[in-house]
């Protein structure tokens, strides 16, 4: 502890914090650009001149340690007179073009000129000019308003963990930009506007389109991944022009990736079904609400009484609210069928009839960046989660320990122990060894099914390290599962292994799903749900798509690119008798559909999350939804209401989430591993051939809304949406890049072009999920290339 | 790509500091593949940063610190004359006119011909020897049109 005096007031501080930090405890604000709480100190702009009794010249408070007995002055005559030569030297260059600039009127240099600057310029010499690099379709820059305080550096480099910003030059000739003026790949590089003092760096998708004043800002709960960061939505006029990081340290810290931060440009954008639509003839129409309702009711109950209930099925998008995916099921479940899931990538559902609680992180989302070692199972957390991926790259920078199991050589932001990638088919095998050799080490039995997955070599030396490792880790370890293990062939013996290894270890056990997973989980959207002599088993996503069913519910979902079997689901479509689809966008469903009904957008509704702390998070809508779209929930509870299903009246969304938790009954503890359920697998059988194909979805196409996000279409890491192989594959195949060959899978023959990818293992090919390339291949295992 | 001789220099350099900072070595490796590329282009600084598994920005950026780093193409033989005081005062002005004038460019052009490139720089600690410049490594000192003349028809 120490004691200082901070103009005249006495405090009581604790040692090795530096001035700015004690100050903005005790509410003294001192100026400043290149501070920032969460970046390493640089104190290059000298804004934050203080003046220290004792000391020769004033000091950056940023980079000045509180010593016993210290007294600081902030606004002496000193102090000031530093602080106005410091702004009277950054506004020298500084075009001063408020007038034009998207920061004006938020601008920190704007509101510290008037401030701590002085009334005048002294200045009349020629300012220099920068120009200024088009660095992607997420941040507009503008360089010559730039002054050098490289807090967007210190971001990529400390944060991100990828340095793509830095100062070339020197001097004068200074200029912050990219490597030869390259476009940043960062999935978190929208947080650089936010870190921007000036109006350098802007927003590309917002900007120009308000004035920071207009706005009227609403919080709200992102949808995109598990994590429901915190959000500031801002509006003007009704509608969204932005959206921006809500504080909160628990979830988001200050942070929002970039996928949260741009997915408002399809809400904002054109392509909004304003009415509901029917289709008479083969031809759409426009009609009021009654009677587009009326259609949809009348066309269910004549597929219910041609076909039974059953024959209907609801397929609903995990980044539905909780209360959305509650109605979407008790209708179903009112009619009569119990055909309802959210998990349309999935593809082994074996362990359905376990009793599992929402996915989710199994740990707190802050406890990540104090984990000791990990082990990633087929989990890109970096793009997938990538504000958890933020948490656990801090953890591995303080030493802790990362083990991958997965079939794509992920690009991660930190740097790997151990990297076992391989085929898909490879992963049950290495994730098996892993267990075998956690429980020889504890000393127990090794079950037969699992034996069964271990070849003749037994365990790898590398397994028995990454055993070592997560057993040394104990509690402060963390085993997780991403996409690339939930959509795996073998999701369910990936999971029983992953489970076993956490209890053997003590490690948390993490299953990262997309969204509100966890959400609709809690809602009951799945299949087994509550299962009982009264609510028999339905149909699960896959089999939905692949029975080709009477009737569809569709609420968010286009099956034709939200399927793993992206045909298959097509097909079910087009050949259902009756499909209604609740969306917001006026070309979802045009295909197949009998009757789309427009509902609201994420930041139009309100609605609850459970995110992977399983934290329910409610927010309230922040503009009302255009035209006639209304929220998803009363959508449901009108027609409901029309079908005659009783338990329907509720007023607010706050009644159907009190209803949803009044009715869940927990679950009746940790039901993995089951060993039963996977007695079957047999060890990897290598094809011939065929290739193995690996699927992948970018994190611009998980939902309707993130595809019709223009900007974050066009993104480096959504280019990455192609058919892809290896180039030594390539080479061994005779395919040059980007040739079209004729590849047959699940869903027949098509002609794509290949490019090389590194991160695909030998022997397997990369298809990419929610794409119209991946349509006829998605879902396929293996798939043969026919090459002359 | 860098050469493996270039690479055999750089291994050397890095060997002097600890195996953990390998970038530690990157003035000097940009310094080797100038020798022997004659200058560094983009491709070049993303080959040495890549080699010091370091992001290519970083390389750029102390490319871009230091004046004697070459980013463009310059001519086979960059004449550099000083043009500071103690040179002004003994003349530097008819140094650099009379090179002007038999090469056919002006300061800070190259010959069409690749050969040369002809700058102005600031002292380079010879007044001694006033007026002075340099021409790729060598100094000249105590120049006069007659020394000029011969020091370039010297130059190949």
């Amino acid at each position: 502890m120490a004691q200082i005096e901070l103009n005249g007031q006495q405090l009581e501080v604790q040692d090795n914090q530096m001035l700015i930090q004690v100050a903005d405890a005790a509410g003294v604000y001192i100026p400043r650009f290149c501070y920032h709480e969460k970046l390493s100190v640089s104190a290059n702009c000298r804004m934050c001149l203080v003046e220290v009794e004792g000391a020769p010249k004033p000091l950056p408070a940023c980079a000045t340690p509180v010593t016993d007995g210290m007294k600081v002055k902030t606004r002496s005559a000193i102090a000031r007179d530093a602080q106005q030569g410091t702004m009277e030297f950054l506004l020298i260059n500084h075009p001063l073009d408020c007038p034009i600039c998207d920061q004006g009127g938020e601008c920190p240099l704007q509101d510290q000129a008037v401030s701590y600057g002085k009334d005048n310029s002294r200045y009349h010499e020629e300012k220099r000019a920068v120009s200024s690099p088009d660095i992607g379709p997420l941040v507009a820059t503008a360089m010559t308003r730039c002054i050098h305080c490289t807090r967007c550096v210190r971001f990529g480099e400390e944060l991100a963990g990828i340095m793509e910003m830095g100062a070339a030059g020197r001097g004068d000739h200074t200029s912050i930009g990219t490597y030869l003026g390259e476009t940043i790949e960062s999935e978190l590089s929208g947080n650089m506007i936010d870190l921007c003092p000036v109006g350098a760096l802007t927003s590309k998708p917002s900007r120009f389109s308000a004035r920071s004043w207009e706005l009227l800002s609403h919080n709200s709960i992102a949808p995109h991944d598990c994590l429901g960061s915190n959000l500031k939505v801002q509006t003007l006029r009704n509608k969204v022009i932005r959206v921006l990081s809500s504080e909160n340290e628990r979830i988001n810290e200050c942070w929002l990736s970039d996928r949260d931060r741009f997915s408002f440009e399809a809400i904002s954008g054109n392509d909004r079904l304003m009415t509901p639509m029917v289709r008479e003839q083969g031809r759409w129409r426009s009609v009021d609400w009654h009677g587009a309702l009326e259609f949809a009711v009348e066309g269910l109950r004549r597929v219910i009484a041609k076909q039974g209930a059953e024959s209907i099925g609801a397929l609903i998008s995990a980044s539905s609210t909780l209360e959305e995916a509650y109605l979407c099921q008790k209708l179903i479940r009112g009619l009569g069928s119990h055909n309802v899931d959210h998990r349309l990538q999935q593809q082994d559902f074996r362990d359905d009839q376990l009793d599992q609680p929402p996915p989710g992180l199994g740990r707190s989302i802050a406890s990540l960046e104090s984990v000791k070692a990990a082990l990633l199972v087929g989990s890109n957390i970096r793009k997938e989660q990538p504000l958890l991926g933020l948490r656990l790259r801090k953890a591995v920078l303080g030493g802790a320990e990362v083990a991958s199991i997965s079939a794509l050589d992920y690009a991660f932001n930190f740097s790997l122990r151990f990297n076992q990638m391989d085929a898909p088919s490879a992963m049950p095998k290495k994730l098996a060894e892993v267990a075998a050799a956690v429980a020889k080490a504890k000393g127990v039995a090794v079950p037969e099914p699992v034996e069964q997955l271990l070849d003749s070599n037994g365990i790898s030396g590398e397994a028995d390290e990454i055993a070592e490792m997560l057993l040394k880790g104990g509690q402060d370890g963390a085993v997780i599962l991403g996409f690339g293990a939930l959509s795996h062939p073998r999701a369910a013996t990936l999971k029983m292994l992953a489970h076993w290894i956490s209890e053997l270890t003590g490690a948390s056990f993490g299953l990262l799903d997309r969204g509100n997973s966890a959400g609709a989980t809690l809602a009951g959207s799945l299949p087994l749900h509550q299962q009982s002599e009264s609510n028999p088993a339905g149909l699960n996503a896959k089999e939905m798509v692949r029975e080709k069913l009477a009737g569809y519910l569709l609420f968010g979902v286009e099956p034709e690119l939200d399927s793993l079997e992206q045909s298959a689901a097509q097909e079910a479509m087009v050949k259902a008798d009756f499909v209604i689809s609740i969306n917001p966008y006026s070309s979802a469903g045009r295909e197949y559909a009998d009757v789309i009904l427009p509902s609201a957008a994420f930041t139009e509704t309100s609605g609850t999350h459970l995110n992977c702390e399983h934290q329910l998070q409610s927010f309230e809508g922040a503009v009302e939804p255009p035209g006639d779209a209304r929220p998803g929930w009363k959508i449901l509870r009108v027609m409901a209401n029309m079908l005659d299903i009783d338990g329907f009246d509720f007023i607010s969304s706050e009644e159907v989430l009190e209803e949803v938790k009044a009715g869940d009954r927990g679950t009746t503890g940790a039901q993995l591993p089951d060993w039963e359920l996977i007695a079957g697998d047999k060890p990897r059988v290598i094809q011939d051939q065929r290739l193995e194909s690996v699927n992948e979805i970018s994190p611009y196409r998980l939902d309707s809304t993130l595809r019709r996000a223009e900007s974050l279409q066009i993104t480096r890491d959504n280019q990455l949406s192609k058919v892809s192989m290896s180039s030594p594959e390539m080479e061994r195949l005779g395919i040059e890049e980007n040739r079209a060959v004729v590849i047959s899978g699940i869903g027949g023959r098509v002609s794509l072009p290949i490019i090389s990818d590194q991160r695909v293992p030998a022997g397997c090919i990369h298809i990419p999920l929610a794409t119209e390339e991946g349509q006829v291949l998605g879902g396929s295992s293996f798939v043969t290339l026919e090459i002359d | 790509m860098l050469s493996s001789e270039s690479l055999a220099k750089i291994d050397l350099e890095i060997g002097n500091y600890p195996a953990e900072h390998k970038e530690a070595a990157v003035m000097a490796a940009l310094r080797i593949v100038q020798e022997e590329q004659g200058w560094l282009s983009g491709e070049t600084i993303r080959d040495i940063a890549t080699y010091l598994e370091i992001p290519p920005i970083r390389a750029y950026e102390v490319a871009t610190f230091y004046s004697m780093y070459e980013l463009e193409e310059t001519g086979r033989h960059r004449i550099e004359v000083c043009t500071n005081i103690s040179c002004m005062l003994r003349g530097s002005d008819g140094v650099v006119s009379h090179i002007e004038e038999r090469l056919g460019i002006k300061v800070g052009e190259t010959t069409a011909d690749g050969r040369y490139t002809l700058r102005e720089v600031e002292c380079l600690g010879a007044c001694v020897g006033a007026p002075m410049m340099q021409v790729g490594n060598g100094y000249y000192e105590k120049l006069t049109t007659e020394s000029i003349d011969a020091i370039l028809d010297g130059l190949e």
